[in-house]
């Protein structure tokens, strides 16, 4: 286990996302965008061999799918997991997504449906709410974000309520959100989760060269330092090499904006 | 008993008004060849339930649609698609936006027979703001939960691209996954089906392939053979999406009497000349399935 010296910030936040499925046995993880779809494929070859993984389209899969156009590489299939069966995988709870809203708020509600305007007239009309609803009321949710900002992370609520968060105001009579399950946020800058007191966000670590007077300068809501809080690990040699290999058209350099170092030059 | 029609008898039994579903999956085994003989109909104000691709774009470019009920509408390699995008930002089209679970859900009800289907999704999440229609329900057992009562989706019709079909109404589905083209089946009052390959009878020429049917003859109203007809969609096994042609119907939304160029260019003759104006037959059958 040798660290890195160089690595990419794509690169760190890949080991960093690989390190949200560590605990959590046989479940199907599923990482949406090149990024989280990496760092769930680390996490099966490195900290968590006990979790599923699909082929991206129907299959199950044990070792996981190389980005892009794979050459003489065939998919060796475990099972099958049609979207039906997704469901019935997401509603029995047995799955941990990482997945990328728009714009994220204090009580951990992300949007993807739509920015701006009346809902039945959006400024901007985005994904719709998708399977978030679902997913995040029966199953454990983390998140990748690319770019952290106030635009992101926002001051109020999001503008639509996709997936669920702790806003008791949003929970009908008669239910709680005492259950939703919410894992890590990893962003450009650090990573977060919504475990201080009352589910208040905290920081659990930030990025090499970044301060937590930053990410709190491009946070909408406030941060707490949680106890510990450390610099996010710097990936090793035997993960860079995994990745690399599960990503052979580095499509991962392409995510970031001109594909920064992991390391921030102060 | 021979159900075969071709696509005009169909769209003569529909009406306007009618809520009218769409088997497949985004851009994947969509019902094209019947979606353009609508849009070459007078049909209006339509309700349209699917996990939407381009028929739900089409049908809102060309202003036929008063309401959509979805859980998505994307052409995957463009997350949105673009006459929806236009349709929502104009405030041009009731929605209501559903997770793609309680599409299931409220699709699965009306095929039961059922008011509604209980459960947690959609609870604390906007989906019950924008459906405000929604109401919770208390289980009746001793853990009391409060939970959603997501309410049947009938329909008047559903339309239905296969693999194979018969003239008794057997219909085969190839392709790694089903989708919910079953759940469109069964909440449907009637169902038609495009078929790539069209024979007398499925046992007879492929009885090897009998658990490929995703539904029973009972829910078939119609069979038409469409061979190409789910194209610009994949209609797997046979040929894949077209991501150029996609692309070029995307850009049309772009432009100034975009939809008209695209509808003149494309849509308006008939399926022969539909197949001839995007590059023939043998240019549709080589195009490969995605890989993820």
């Amino acid at each position: 286990m040798t660290t890195a010296k160089e690595f990419t910030l794509a690169e760190l936040i890949i080991a960093a996302g690989a390190q949200a499925w560590a605990s959590d046995g046989e479940v199907l993880a599923t990482g949406i965008g090149p990024l989280p779809r990496l760092a769930a494929g680390l996490a099966k070859l490195t900290c968590a061999p006990g979790i599923m993984m699909t082929d991206g389209e129907a299959y199950l899969v044990e070792e996981p799918i190389p980005l892009g156009p794979r050459g003489d590489y065939r998919p060796k299939l475990s099972g099958w997991m049609p979207y039906s069966r997704v469901f019935d995988n997401v509603w029995s709870g047995r799955r941990h997504a990482m997945v990328t809203p728009v714009q994220v708020d204090r009580y951990g509600q992300g949007n993807i449906s739509a920015l701006g305007g009346e809902f039945q007239k959006p400024k901007v009309a985005m994904l719709g709410v998708r399977g978030f609803p679902g997913n995040s009321i029966c199953h454990k949710n983390s998140m990748f974000l690319p770019n952290h900002s106030k635009r992101t992370f926002v001051e109020g609520e999001v503008d639509v309520v996709a997936s669920v968060g702790y806003n008791a105001k949003n929970w009908p009579e008669g239910t709680k959100p005492a259950d939703v399950k919410l894992g890590v946020v990893i962003t450009d800058l650090c990573v977060f989760d919504f475990n201080g007191p009352d589910h208040a966000a905290q920081v659990l670590s930030l990025h090499p060269g970044v301060t937590f007077e930053q990410v709190q300068d491009a946070t909408g809501f406030p941060l707490l330092r949680a106890a510990g809080m450390a610099t996010t690990a710097a990936p090793t040699e035997e993960q860079l090499a995994i990745i690399a290999k599960l990503d052979p058209h580095n499509v991962r350099a392409t995510v970031l904006k001109g594909n920064p170092s992991g390391v921030r030059a102060a | 008993m021979n159900k075969e029609m071709d696509l005009k008898a169909v769209v003569a039994q529909l009406r306007d008004g009618m809520t009218i579903g769409f088997g497949g999956w985004g851009p994947r085994r969509k019902p094209m060849a019947l979606v353009r003989e609508i849009l070459r109909s007078d049909l209006k104000d339509l309700t349209l339930v699917a996990y939407g691709g381009p028929e739900i774009g089409m049908l809102c470019a060309s202003g036929k649609v008063k309401k959509l009920i979805y859980g998505f509408v994307s052409l995957d390699a463009m997350p949105i698609e673009p006459y929806f995008r236009k349709a929502r930002e104009a405030g041009a089209v009731e929605v209501s936006e559903l997770d793609e679970g309680l599409l299931l859900l409220g699709l699965q009800a009306a095929g039961h027979k059922l008011p509604f289907a209980a459960t947690r999704v959609g609870l604390g999440s906007d989906v019950m703001k924008y459906n405000p229609d929604f109401k919770t329900v208390k289980s009746p057992y001793g853990d009391g939960e409060v939970l959603l009562a997501m309410p049947a989706i009938k329909l008047d019709v559903a339309l239905i691209h296969v693999s194979r079909a018969d003239r008794l109404g057997n219909t085969q589905t190839d392709g790694p996954d089903p989708f919910f083209d079953g759940l469109f089946a069964r909440a449907a009052d009637k169902v038609f089906v495009t078929t790539e390959v069209l024979v007398d009878r499925i046992d007879a020429e492929y009885s090897d392939k009998a658990k490929s049917q995703l539904f029973e003859r009972c829910f078939v109203s119609g069979v038409v053979k469409a061979p190409l007809g789910a194209h610009p969609t994949a209609s797997h096994d046979a040929y894949g999406w077209d991501m150029a042609h996609l692309k070029d119907y995307a850009a049309s939304a772009t432009e100034e009497g975009g939809w008209q160029r695209y509808f003149d260019q494309y849509v308006k003759g008939d399926e022969a000349s539909y197949a001839a104006s995007v590059g023939g037959e043998a240019k549709i059958r080589a195009l490969p399935l995605p890989i993820f």
